[in-house]
């Protein structure tokens, strides 16, 4: 696919030229196709190797008002060593909290190999100024955050204002930077799919977020259903797919929100695997923002290894 | 003391073929004697050849795309004016029909050009009546609508006006165009009633009337491969039924059966009416009922998503 | 690449006999012929079971045994043919399952097809059909539409348990009793089915199924008991079979081959038309006499379509029918492969380039990649003819009217696909072509209310929807 990007961001007719110019979604087709690829069976060593897989991607997330300390000190021991009493667990890809926790988790994660995400830009509406964003944003890097999971301007989108979406994520990227030691902080675009409400807006603030610089592109808050549906993912992973053939920038893919069991999880795999490969099919490229998968996830992998169905007791609950 | 006026010699009609909107006479030059019921010369009508049947399918074919992408409003429009233009030549209508042996040729005048202004009446109606929508388990509007077959290869009745309408308007009024063999006993009034669909905005190439043998030209146009359906209504005889429903299967055309072989164990063939001892004993006074209508016509299911 | 494991459907849940007798007046009775065959699993080349084939007075007996059936069976209120055939709906449900494994092991298909495709139909179209037992005389065909009497149907390979559905379902509705013949390489789903009539406890001779191949089908088309012909299969026979009743006044519908184009717009939903493109050709391995086997691309996309096409093409899975898993399943016959390989080699040598997947076969039964051929013209013969089979021609048009002239441009009409995000186009182009199904964006949907069949060689009769019950009504 032939995109002419040159001079995109100068003006909303541009934007706006581009993105009504990128191929339409049809929303009973994608929902068919996905719905197709739920159907795959993975079992055995397919799903062993899935729900590792899916360990390694998972993001474990708090983001309640109600978050303490004590509640993340407790979250990042479990995301470090999901399962105590079984060393072969891998430990998850991240944590992700509110900003003013990220000092927090990066002590008790400290050298783990856990990474710490915080959520940033007026988390989860986003409705605030652009100057609060940005400092927002500083402050969790500041705090030692390596990736900034930042939520777009919803209304500035659905009002057609695509420059102004595009001209935040531009400025939030810039605060991720870590000028001292060049390890900028990853920046994860949230689209707020269930507010965007067509496959065709999600399609198109996909590539608005990846032209401004996003890293990675996340379907959801998790406070807005429906959340990380599978169609909605398919969509995403096929924007980065054409993204990447267009542009030669590869970005990775987060479904957030409602994501609860191993069967969500490794339908979510399959649709890695079938729309972009296996190119995706790492950390790296592909994440799950979840809290409650974890446990679904260590309970099937000790059924698959004992032959026995896990009881919930036997999962910390962290 | 008055001297008597020399007797006038009436100027007589040349009948000839109708084709693409035009009178021409057989390509073969061929023509055959009509008589009366009473066995008195009438004229000389073209007998058609299966060059003349070629040239009327390569006509109706090429009408189609007109006639079939015409509003149903505009083609009602010009069936009612069919049925206008032969109101106004009853007397004339009567006169042939009265000379081919027609008994009460008024009535049966009368009664034509009722039957086309019913039928054309049907052309914005038919849709409502033979389309559905169809409620399927899905996110999917669906509907289904008649649409024409084609061009519709018509063996006519022997009966030469109220049997040649009942056959014709139905064809044509859904969109399809038509190659029409007239009663080969009494073609004249074919041939005037195509002077009336020449000048009554029907487009040159919708009927195209032959006269001559049903027996010589029917296995043509049975067989041809361009037409898509054949109305073997007119055939009285068994084997050239058969033999037409035969060839007819080359194409797959739909075959619409003369009464006397058409299903009949207990019911009513295809559109025709029940207790008939064959395509002679059809009273065409009777109600015709959609059959005629729905036999050409075929049934066009569109499927798409619904979705935001 | 993550690797699925081997997810094999059971094969215990079907219980399959060596070998079967014909079904007739109720009772399972041996032929009074000599004739046997084997069905085989094409997957594997497996015997599964051995088959009688119907001689002429085996079709004689069946042909007596429905029309003995009739009297009884169109007196029958309809209320009550309703609910034999809500028993019977019932009882597929109930064993779907069983059914499903039994039809990809005869046919070939893939087991998500069957199970997710075919089952569901097949009992819907049985629940369908229940609820127009009753209401025949609101169905647009008069106060009291009378049944015909025994109908002769014969039914192809393709979707064997769902061509019976088609068939039987509306017959027994409108009050017809019925002689079916299902294809010689896919008679065990029917043989089932005949069981699944027992259960219902629907009366002896309202439904008889005699197995053989084509000459028991023509005893059966040709015998004058039969009323009513009903045939699924391909334009050759469709021929031979409206010729062999001309002059028999036997009502017939036809429901034969096609050759559809699938038209993609350069303003089409890509992704979407590209899975419409793979379903519309590669679904039951292009075994589907509706397949969009002609592509036809707006040049201006034809490049950027055909990437997204073959690097779909590449995720296919292709193999065992039973694993939960595959896209591709086996090729139905010997003959059918042989079939597809002759046309496949005729593309080649009349100029059109060759295109298949990295797509290993397994080595023993009948295989054949999904394939596209690029570079093709009207002209040629893969263009024209029917495959039937995993095999896509890719045409290019530059304007709609050329997409209608071409998509037109064929003795067949049974079906056709249009994609474009333009409402107004979509339309337009609905109306001119002349296909008695189009698909616009979304291919190869099918549903009992939805009436489905051909225009020209295609066939004739529709089935599905109100007009379904025309064929089998006296009207």
């Amino acid at each position: 696919m032939t995109i002419p990007l040159a001079g995109v961001a100068t003006s909303n007719a541009a934007l706006r030229n581009l993105l009504h110019g990128l191929p339409g979604v049809d929303r009973v087709g994608a929902d068919q196709r996905a719905a197709m690829l739920g159907t795959r069976s993975i079992k055995t060593t397919a799903k062993a190797e899935g729900i590792d897989l899916a360990i390694r991607m998972v993001d474990l997330t708090t983001l309640e008002g109600a978050d303490t300390p004590g509640k993340v000190r407790a979250m990042c021991a479990k995301a470090a060593r999901p399962d105590p009493g079984d060393p072969s667990v891998p430990k998850v890809a991240a944590v992700c909290v509110y900003p003013d926790l990220v000092a927090r988790a990066v002590s008790a994660l400290g050298g783990s190999g856990v990474k710490v995400a915080s959520v940033a830009t007026a988390f989860p509406s986003g409705r605030s100024s652009p100057e609060v964003k940005v400092a927002e944003t500083a402050f969790a890097v500041a705090a030692g955050a390596d990736e900034i999971d930042m939520v777009i301007d919803r209304g500035a989108f659905l009002t057609g204002d695509y420059l102004k979406v595009f001209e935040e994520i531009a400025a939030v990227k810039e605060a991720c930077a870590r000028p001292g030691d060049g390890r900028d902080a990853h920046l994860k675009v949230i689209l707020e799919t269930g507010e965007l409400a067509t496959y065709d807006n999600v399609r198109r603030a996909s590539w608005l977020a990846m032209l401004a610089g996003g890293d990675f592109v996340k379907t959801s808050t998790g406070k807005v259903q429906p959340a990380a549906t599978l169609p909605v993912t398919l969509i995403m992973l096929e924007a980065v797919r054409d993204f990447l053939a267009a542009t030669g920038r590869k970005v990775g893919v987060k479904p957030a929100g409602g994501i609860r069991t191993t069967k969500d999880a490794l339908k979510m795999l399959v649709l890695v695997n079938e729309t972009v490969g296996d190119g995706w099919l790492d950390p790296g490229w592909f994440r799950l923002g979840a809290s409650s998968l974890l446990n679904d996830l260590l309970m099937q992998r000790q059924k698959l290894a004992t032959g026995r169905y896990a009881g919930p007791d036997y999962f910390t609950l962290d | 003391m008055s001297r008597a006026e020399p007797a006038r010699l009436a100027v007589r009609k040349t009948y000839k073929l109708y084709i693409g909107g035009a009178f021409p006479r057989s390509e073969s030059g061929r023509s055959y004697a009509v008589t009366s019921s009473r066995g008195e010369f009438l004229a000389n009508a073209s007998k058609a050849s299966r060059k003349d049947a070629r040239d009327a399918v390569s006509a109706a074919r090429k009408a189609f795309a007109g006639w079939s992408g015409a509003t149903a409003h505009n083609r009602g429009q010009i069936l009612y004016r069919v049925a206008e233009m032969l109101e106004g030549r009853r007397a004339q209508f009567a006169a042939e029909l009265t000379e081919a042996g027609t008994r009460r040729a008024g009535a049966v005048v009368d009664a034509a050009v009722d039957r086309l202004v019913w039928y054309a009446g049907w052309s914005d109606k038919i849709g409502a009546v033979a389309g559905t929508a169809n409620p399927v388990a899905g996110p999917y509007f669906n509907v289904s609508s008649p649409e024409p077959t084609g061009v519709v290869a018509v063996i006519a009745p022997d009966e030469p006006l109220l049997g040649l309408v009942s056959v014709i308007a139905p064809v044509i009024v859904t969109g399809n165009t038509c190659v029409v063999v007239a009663s080969e006993r009494a073609p004249l009034p074919s041939i005037t009633l195509a002077e009336v669909l020449a000048t009554s905005d029907l487009p040159g190439g919708v009927v195209n009337i032959l006269t001559g043998s049903a027996g010589e030209l029917a296995p043509w146009l049975a067989g041809h491969m361009d037409v898509n359906a054949v109305d073997l209504t007119g055939v009285t005889d068994r084997s050239l039924a058969v033999a037409c429903e035969e060839a007819a299967a080359e194409n797959l055309k739909r075959v619409l059966r003369p009464a006397a072989l058409s299903f009949s164990r207990g019911g009513k063939g295809s559109g025709e009416g029940k207790g008939e001892s064959g395509a002679g004993g059809t009273d065409w006074f009777a109600d015709p009922g959609t059959g005629r209508l729905t036999a050409f016509l075929e049934t066009k299911t569109v499927w798409h998503p619904l979705g935001p | 690449m993550f690797e699925y494991a081997p997810a094999p459907e059971s094969r215990d849940v079907v219980d399959i006999k060596p070998s079967y007798r014909l079904f007739i007046g109720g009772e399972w009775v041996d032929s009074r012929g000599e004739e046997r065959h084997k069905t085989v699993n094409p997957a594997t080349e497996e015997a599964l079971a051995e088959i009688a084939w119907a001689t002429e007075e085996d079709v004689d007996r069946a042909v007596g045994a429905a029309r003995q059936a009739f009297g009884a069976w169109s007196r029958t209120p309809g209320s009550e043919r309703a609910k034999y055939l809500f028993r019977i709906a019932r009882i597929i449900q109930e064993r779907s399952r069983e059914l499903a494994v039994l039809e990809s092991l005869d046919n070939g298909k893939p087991i998500r097809e069957s199970r997710d495709v075919d089952l569901p139909l097949v009992a819907a179209h049985f629940f369908y059909h229940a609820g127009w037992a009753d209401k025949l005389g609101y169905a647009g065909y008069g106060p009291d539409p009378r049944p015909l009497g025994v109908a002769g149907q014969v039914i192809p390979w393709n979707f064997p348990l769902l061509m019976l559905a088609w068939k039987i379902a509306p017959a027994l509705a409108c009050g017809n009793t019925v002689v079916l013949k299902p294809a010689e390489t896919t008679p065990l789903t029917a043989l089932l089915f005949a069981e699944i009539c027992r259960q219902a406890d629907l009366p002896p001779g309202v439904v008889n199924i005699v197995t053989g191949a084509g000459e028991t089908g023509a005893a059966l088309v040709g015998h004058p008991g039969v009323d009513k012909v009903a045939f699924t299969g391909s334009t050759e026979v469709g021929r031979l079979i409206a010729r062999s009743v001309a002059g028999s006044g036997k009502k017939v519908t036809l429901e034969l081959g096609g050759k559809a184009a699938n038209i993609v717009f350069d303003d089409a939903a890509l992704d979407q038309a590209v899975e419409g493109v793979v379903n519309g050709i590669f679904f039951n391995q292009g075994h589907v006499c509706c397949a969009g086997s002609r592509l036809l691309v707006q040049e201006s996309i034809a490049d950027d379509l055909l990437d997204a096409l073959k690097r779909r093409l590449a995720t296919l899975r292709l193999g065992d029918p039973l694993d939960k898993n595959t896209d591709i399943g086996a090729i139905n016959s010997a003959a059918q492969l042989a079939r597809i390989r002759r046309l496949s080699d005729l593309g080649e040598a009349e100029g059109a380039e060759r295109w298949s997947p990295v797509c290993p076969l397994p080595e023993r039964g009948f295989w054949f990649p999904p394939t596209i051929f690029t570079g093709v013209a009207q002209s040629h013969r893969i263009a024209r003819e029917e495959v039937f089979g995993p095999v896509l021609s890719v045409l290019t048009f530059r304007t709609p009217a050329e997409a209608v002239e071409k998509a037109n441009n064929t003795p067949f009409g049974l079906s056709a696909g249009v994609w474009t995000e333009k409402g107004s186009r979509i339309l337009w182009m609905a109306d001119r072509l002349r296909a008695g199904v189009v698909w616009a964006n979304t291919f190869n949907r099918f549903d009992p209310a939805s009436p489905f069949g051909g225009y020209k060689e295609s066939g004739y009769g529709r089935e599905g929807g109100r007009h379904g019950l025309e064929a089998y009504l006296d009207v």
